[in-house]
């Protein structure tokens, strides 16, 4: 039944090739965009190739910005963009950690009941207590700060969640072990907690950095000055509807270098992801 | 080197459980002890008391004269082997082995001479680069008992360390384990559910059942003279039998239809008072059929362990198993007859389950 096989095997090809020509293309088009002037881009009749101005574009869109409406330079949103995804990120790291390692570790009053709050806050997302969140990070002066645009959203409760998972899965003789060793409450975080939690550490990071890059409510709100505003933010500025020229190229341009960052964190991140993979199953 | 004195430990645990019930005994310096006992019998939690990973509820725990019941499992001069070895898995070997020294202060070059030490005489050397992963459970056993070894501690904890091995790697490690006790001289407490090792590894075995102490002694001691019918049953393998017996007068007791005169038996039970007659399998002797005082043994099926085999079968009515070298008795289903040494018979209370002897 060779023959069938292969028959089978091309049929599955075809329609993975279907599926990623669907999930390619408009990402395609994007960069094509990107490559032509405005005026190609506007009549309607681009071609699907890449045109010749590659470099102007980004050039101009990195270093300049667009002539109407968001005027930064794209470089800038990419800082800030990246400033808040990275605070994110590693602000939820951090405060998950240890919020899970107490949780898991320690025995103190109440400490079911702080995680079942903690557990909770997974049903208020920013989007559901948006105004007394703007009302508190406005109070405390946040407003177009990187603080404001990064610690609310570090409150939540996944990360810790995941962590307190994973640190049940670690067995109790190893904490014994480490007492028996010598080693205190933060020793054993340190040498052996954290080191066993590498990879957990790296998925939550993956998450939430493009979590934190695609932020797009919360920094409309708070941010109001040109030179806070996230990249995310500016795609959306650039697209104009009423009396001025969009400069699709440039916001084509925009889109492209948006989808930068994360598409490297994943990169990066995944080598680490294997290495820990084989490093804990060997 | 020190000795252990445990003085009336208790556990109870925050439901109100009572995990240990006051348990006293002491083991002398260089000794090797086994808790043994089914589990769930406190055996465990009576080890971590004394590695001061439970607390201890009321009772002392002194190791070499020094109590310490509020000290700090590290600074107690222990070093524990864990069942599933507990090895930090993101450490290679000779990692494994200094972490404790490290967490101590150790010089560098004391760590490297006592890890090497303990590698040589373990047989790890080629793996000390290694991650645990990489090793087989032998050699993880080997490891785990390398990083006791190095904290040259006053008192081994073992709980149950040998329960992750199969069965050939099982004895090898036994025999390793009793003779690295006796040339680093340190004494040793072991926790095991198993009976053999019980037996082979202990110079005081201590058997524990529901939380309490069985019974204390020299393993030989516990075997031929169990204190209770669960210490008896307990030990041993395959274990004693137990027959519904009667007494029949001061010193004697009435097995089925024989009439047998027991050396040790208190003399001031009631006649005809039942008993529980306990029966080693190895403890009886083929006799001719009718010959006074023999009893008959229905064969139902046999055995074969290669050295003996193990008769299994009815003795006047009871469920009885007897164990002969091989060729001695001839191997077929069928009645025999058998007598019994009245030296080699134990007596038991049917209520309390305590030996009836006279001392």
């Amino acid at each position: 039944m060779v023959e069938d096989r292969r028959m089978g095997d091309l049929i599955a090809y075809i329609i993975l090739t279907i599926g990623v020509l669907i999930v390619a293309f408009p990402v395609w088009l994007t960069f094509v965009a990107s490559t032509w002037d405005a005026s190609t881009v506007i009549n309607g009749e681009m071609p699907l190739y890449p045109g010749p101005y590659f470099l102007e574009n980004y050039k101009r869109i990195l270093f300049v910005g667009t002539s109407s409406t968001t005027r930064e330079p794209v470089i800038g949103m990419m800082l800030n963009s990246f400033i808040m995804a990275m605070a994110i990120a590693l602000g939820k790291i951090f405060i998950s950690v240890l919020s899970a390692y107490a949780v898991v570790y320690y025995r103190f009053p109440f400490r079911m009941a702080a995680f079942w709050i903690i557990f909770i806050t997974l049903m208020l997302p920013v989007e559901v207590r948006i105004f007394p969140t703007f009302k508190i990070v406005s109070d405390l002066n946040m407003l177009d700060t990187y603080q404001g645009l990064a610690v609310p959203l570090i409150a939540s409760a996944t990360g810790t969640l995941l962590f307190r998972q994973f640190f049940m899965t670690i067995p109790d003789e190893l904490l014994e072990a480490s007492k028996i060793d010598g080693a205190g409450p933060f020793r054993f975080f340190k040498d052996t907690l954290l080191p066993l939690s590498m990879t957990t550490i790296a998925a939550l990071f993956v998450i939430q950095f493009i979590y934190g890059w695609n932020q797009y409510l919360w920094p409309l709100l708070v941010t109001t000055k040109d030179s806070m505003q996230t990249i995310v933010i500016a795609i959306k500025k650039m697209i104009v509807t009423a009396d001025a020229l969009t400069e699709w190229q440039l916001a084509m341009a925009t889109a492209m270098l948006a989808m930068l960052p994360p598409v490297l964190v994943v990169i990066a991140m995944q080598r680490l992801f294997v290495k820990g993979l084989v490093e804990t199953e060997k | 080197m020190a000795q252990v004195t445990l003085s009336n430990v208790k556990k109870v645990y925050a439901g109100g459980v009572e995990a240990v019930k006051g348990v006293s005994f002491d083991i002398p310096d260089g000794g090797f002890c086994v808790l043994v006992g089914p589990s769930g019998c406190g055996k465990s939690t009576l080890l971590r008391m004394v590695a001061g990973l439970e607390t201890i509820s009321s009772g002392e725990v002194a190791i070499g004269n020094r109590v310490v019941n509020e000290i700090e499992p590290a600074d107690r001069d222990i070093a524990m082997v864990f069942q599933n070895y507990a090895l930090y898995p993101h450490m290679n070997i000779y990692d494994n082995m200094a972490y404790g020294l490290r967490n101590r202060g150790t010089p560098k070059d004391e760590i490297d001479k006592r890890v090497k030490e303990a590698a040589r005489i373990l047989a790890i050397e080629p793996f000390l680069e290694r991650r645990p992963r990489q090793l087989s459970g032998g050699q993880r056993q080997r490891v785990a008992m390398g990083r006791a070894i190095v904290r040259k501690p006053q008192v081994f904890l073992f709980d149950e360390p040998l329960s992750n091995l199969d069965a050939k790697l099982r004895v090898q490690m036994r025999v390793e384990i009793k003779k690295l006790q006796r040339a680093l001289g340190v004494t040793a407490i072991y926790v095991t559910h198993d009976q053999v090792e019980a037996m082979t590894l202990s110079d005081k075995l201590v058997v524990m059942n529901a939380g309490q102490v069985e019974q204390i002694g020299l393993p030989a001691e516990v075997y031929r003279k169990p204190a209770s019918k669960f210490v008896a049953t307990f030990i041993g393998s395959p274990p004693m039998n137990i027959l519904p017996g009667a007494v029949d007068g001061p010193g004697i007791i009435a097995l089925g239809d024989a009439i047998i005169e027991v050396r040790d038996l208190r003399e001031d039970l009631a006649a005809q008072a039942p008993v529980e007659v306990g029966l080693r399998p190895e403890d009886v002797e083929i006799a001719s059929e009718g010959q006074a005082g023999s009893l008959p043994f229905d064969v139902e099926f046999i055995e074969e362990l290669g050295a003996t085999q193990l008769f299994h079968g009815k003795l006047a009515g009871q469920p009885f198993v007897m164990q002969a070298a091989t060729g001695e008795v001839a191997a077929q289903e069928g009645r025999l007859w058998l007598t019994v040494d009245p030296d080699k018979i134990h007596v038991f209370d049917p209520k309390t389950g305590a030996r009836l002897g006279k001392g």
